[in-house]
């Protein structure tokens, strides 16, 4: 056997008192697509950071080609032809395609352009290399992101949840192009925790779990319940029996909403209707930038319609549109935004205290003053009935994980039984075992006869809660879809625009 | 002379202190550096060029001294916001202000004292055409700041160091992750800030009025932070914004000479609020705004 291309040997790494590596060992073949597979939390990130030059080890080896290396920099790491494409993507908006991508490959301008096309062509990336990044749509962008690593020559391509970011028939021509990337000899480090997929594409696996190695497969040979069970080390909470029961009245109805954003970078809605009753959960899928945000704030009163248009907005009945956000709440209404920094937590705050935010209505506060001893009561068993894994309710809300924060808000969220429940990104960033939970107490609130709204990018989640979906795309909502009737290409199609007369 | 050529002969020249302060301050800004204290920048640059003049070393080493005493201004500056992770806008503020009292302090002696302008130096033939002859009788310093101007433009727009400028300024986390020293690619641009404020005041203090006064930057340095803002950092709008400021700043002396009936006081206010005026309606495209605005403007960056 030859050597492998990457070799690790124990490695480990980590802040404070959090190990975030242990002892990892890991070989990647020349030639081969090697997934990591793990929870969120679990270390595929910083293990990346290491392999890539962001971060040193405090422990282990690293061999490269048989050769012992301790890449310091992105910039060491790429010159001996490792590269790599980020989860969150490290281009440049203001810059045009090409301008980017100088910004790491040396040559003309004219050469460049040469170049890209020329790549696009053979892999099938294509994009224009002189638009504007900030014009691109988020499947050009990560184009972008391949094509810059691939300019560089890389023997190794480290993407980091490729396809988190992509709708269903992107990530088919994704993965056609990581197929023909290995067939030239370019090894591929593909990180995931979509079991699917990672049958789909990769030939090796290796699975993390609390930042150890908990197995070396072949991903093909085991089934997707395997590796979930590999993944978070117990049985994966099978889902919640759906339930079928006739809508209840109409909780909250968007009629003909047109909005034109002040800011010429979001997207206007047009025409968007929905109407959603209790006892049901409608989805709204769509791939991210599509006027999710900009209706997403219409609905929770972040953005307020001004008086004559109130009508357009309706909750239990009544016209809200020209409500703020409180006043909405008061209703019956409560929302988990997309962003937990800064709209769904005050990151410098206690986890006490961002209770308080939303919940003071919930006997937090007797005569304006706030009562601590409830206030730490109710976060409490939000940390309790969440799995939320903190030292305590004193805890600053920003140093937790992305996914226990989420935890932590859609619990207080919850823990206000709203009879109107509108969640964005419900489990985005949540490991597996925690993003069940919350499906299942989604679920649990349907069937108990609260209205459900759900925007996510993931279909299948939608899949798996709602009763119906609508697709957002350029501002504008689809048809209604009942989901026992519609399958998930179809959804994809409408996601891309393939379908016609999207009203 | 009519009132119109002499605004055309000298608006460059009383752009000058305006623009070449606000270029330093358009690339430290471009960077995501926001340098509040050019003004103080200005009047350190202004009073050390005043004195190396006074005691007759020359415009050039004036210069020369006034830009590396600023830049040194702007390098405690950068380690305040930079080293340290200080609130960028109060350690500009502060350093502002000890500028201030440095010049203030620095030129104690000298108050009131003069020393010789600069010649103009004219294009043959140019120069001598009727209405707009006088644009081209300029001093040395009015030539190499144009040329300055032009290589800045350049190198934003076209270099690879002006891509990574911008690049640093928009996504500084994308940049580092690219392997780009952050921190280090902006004390270079609060540097050359620092060194174009000293020039601008040295400018102000030992060309366009050759006389020691406390004080005597007035402001200059606030406009040039406010240009840089209202031209949406496009160094062309920047350029365009110093000349009509400065055109005006003509224009209400020639309306005072000339006896035009208006209250003087609120002549002497007229080129900040044609200025503000103008600007503030070319700036108002928000796409623009966007495309070139700074994302990380002002943000404290670290590990």
């Amino acid at each position: 056997m030859p050597a492998p291309l990457l070799s690790l040997r124990g490695l480990s790494k980590s802040y404070g008192t959090v190990r975030a590596n242990r002892d990892i060992d890991l070989d990647v073949a020349a030639g081969s697509i090697h997934a990591v597979l793990g929870e969120n939390g679990a270390g595929k990130s910083t293990l990346m950071k290491l392999i890539y030059g962001v971060e040193s080890p405090d422990a282990g080896e690293m061999r490269w080609q048989g050769n012992v290396v301790s890449p310091s920099s992105p910039n060491a790491a790429r010159s001996q032809g490792i590269g790599m494409v980020f989860q969150h993507f490290s281009l440049f908006e203001t810059l045009t395609v090409v301008e980017n991508i100088s910004l790491i490959v040396p040559g003309k301008k004219r050469e460049l352009v040469a170049r890209i096309r020329q790549l696009g062509q053979d892999y099938g990336l294509e994009v224009d290399p002189l638009a504007h990044v900030h014009a691109l749509s988020v499947g050009e962008r990560q184009r972008v992101e391949i094509i810059r690593c691939l300019m560089t020559d890389p023997k190794l391509l480290i993407l980091d949840e490729p396809t988190s970011v992509l709708p269903p028939q992107s990530v088919r021509t994704l993965f056609e192009t990581l197929l023909k990337l290995r067939d030239r000899g370019v090894s591929i480090l593909f990180i995931s925790h979509k079991l699917e997929e990672i049958r789909s594409i990769c030939d090796h696996a290796t699975i993390l779990r609390d930042g150890a190695v908990t197995g070396h497969v072949d991903p093909r040979e085991h089934d997707a319940h395997d590796l979930a069970q590999m993944m978070i080390g117990r049985d994966m909470p099978a889902p919640r029996p759906f339930v079928p029961r006739e809508p209840g009245p109409v909780l909250l109805e968007l009629a003909g909403l047109d909005h034109q954003p002040d800011d010429p970078f979001q997207m206007a809605l047009k025409a968007v209707s929905l109407k959603l009753h209790a006892g049901e959960i409608l989805g709204i899928a769509g791939v991210s930038g599509n006027g999710q945000a900009e209706l997403a704030r219409l609905i929770s009163g972040e953005t307020r319609r001004h008086a004559e248009a109130r009508d357009e907005v309706r909750m239990f009945g009544k016209p809200v549109g020209d409500l703020g956000a409180a006043a909405r709440r008061r209703l019956g209404f409560a929302f988990v935004p997309e962003e937990r920094l800064g709209r769904g937590a005050v990151p410098e705050m206690s986890l006490s205290d961002n209770s308080l935010l939303t919940a003071h209505g919930r006997g937090l506060v007797t005569r304006g003053l706030i009562d601590r001893r409830a206030e730490d009561a109710f976060t409490r068993r939000c940390i309790a009935q969440y799995d939320v894994r903190t030292p305590g309710p004193q805890a600053e809300a920003g140093a937790l994980s992305g996914g226990n924060l989420q935890k932590f808000i859609v619990g207080r969220e919850m823990e206000l039984a709203p009879k109107l429940f509108f969640v964005s990104q419900p489990t985005w960033g949540v490991d597996i075992g925690a993003a069940t939970e919350i499906r299942r107490r989604l679920v649990d609130m349907r069937n108990a006869g609260a209205a459900v709204l759900v925007i996510s990018e993931e279909i299948e989640e939608l899949f798996d809660i709602c009763d119906r979906i609508q697709v957002i795309r350029e501002g504008r909502l689809s048809p209604s879809l009942t989901v026992s009737d519609t399958r998930v290409e179809e959804v994809g199609r409408y996601m891309i625009g393939a379908e016609e007369g999207t009203a | 002379m009519s009132a119109l050529s002499f605004i055309i002969a000298g608006m460059l020249a009383a752009a000058m202190p305006f623009l070449l302060a606000a270029l330093g301050e358009l690339v430290a800004e471009r960077s995501g550096v926001l340098n509040l204290g050019i003004e103080g920048m200005m009047a350190l640059g202004a009073v050390v060029a005043f004195i190396v003049v006074r005691h007759s070393g020359g415009h050039a080493m004036g210069f020369v001294a006034a830009g590396l005493a600023s830049a040194a201004l702007s390098l405690v500056f950068a380690w305040l916001a930079l080293g340290v992770r200080a609130n960028q806008v109060a350690a500009g503020l502060a350093i502002g202000i000890l500028g201030q009292g440095l010049s203030a302090l620095f030129g104690k002696r000298y108050e009131s004292l003069t020393v010789p302008g600069l010649p103009k130096l004219s294009v043959p033939g140019l120069s001598e055409l009727p209405l707009v002859g006088g644009l081209f009788s300029q001093d040395a310093v009015v030539w190499l700041g144009l040329l300055a101007t032009l290589a800045i433009w350049a190198t934003l727009r076209f270099s690879k160091l002006g891509l990574v400028i911008r690049a640093v300024g928009e996504n500084p986390h994308a940049a580092r992750a690219l392997g780009y020293n952050v921190i280090g690619i902006r004390y270079g641009a609060v540097a050359f800030g620092g060194l174009m404020a000293g020039f601008a005041g040295a400018y102000a203090a030992t060309v366009y009025t050759p006389l020691w006064a406390e004080g005597m930057i007035a402001g200059r340095g606030w406009i040039a932070l406010a240009l840089v803002v209202f031209a949406t950092w496009m160094t062309g709008r920047v350029v365009f914004g110093a000349v009509l400021f400065g055109a005006v700043s003509l224009a209400q002396l020639a309306a005072q000479a000339g006896g035009v009936a208006l209250n003087s006081q609120l002549l002497a206010s007229l080129p900040y609020i044609v200025t503000i005026l103008v600007l503030g309606a070319i700036s108002a495209n928000k796409r623009l705004l966007k495309v070139n605005g700074v994302a990380s403007l002002g943000e404290p960056f670290g590990r």
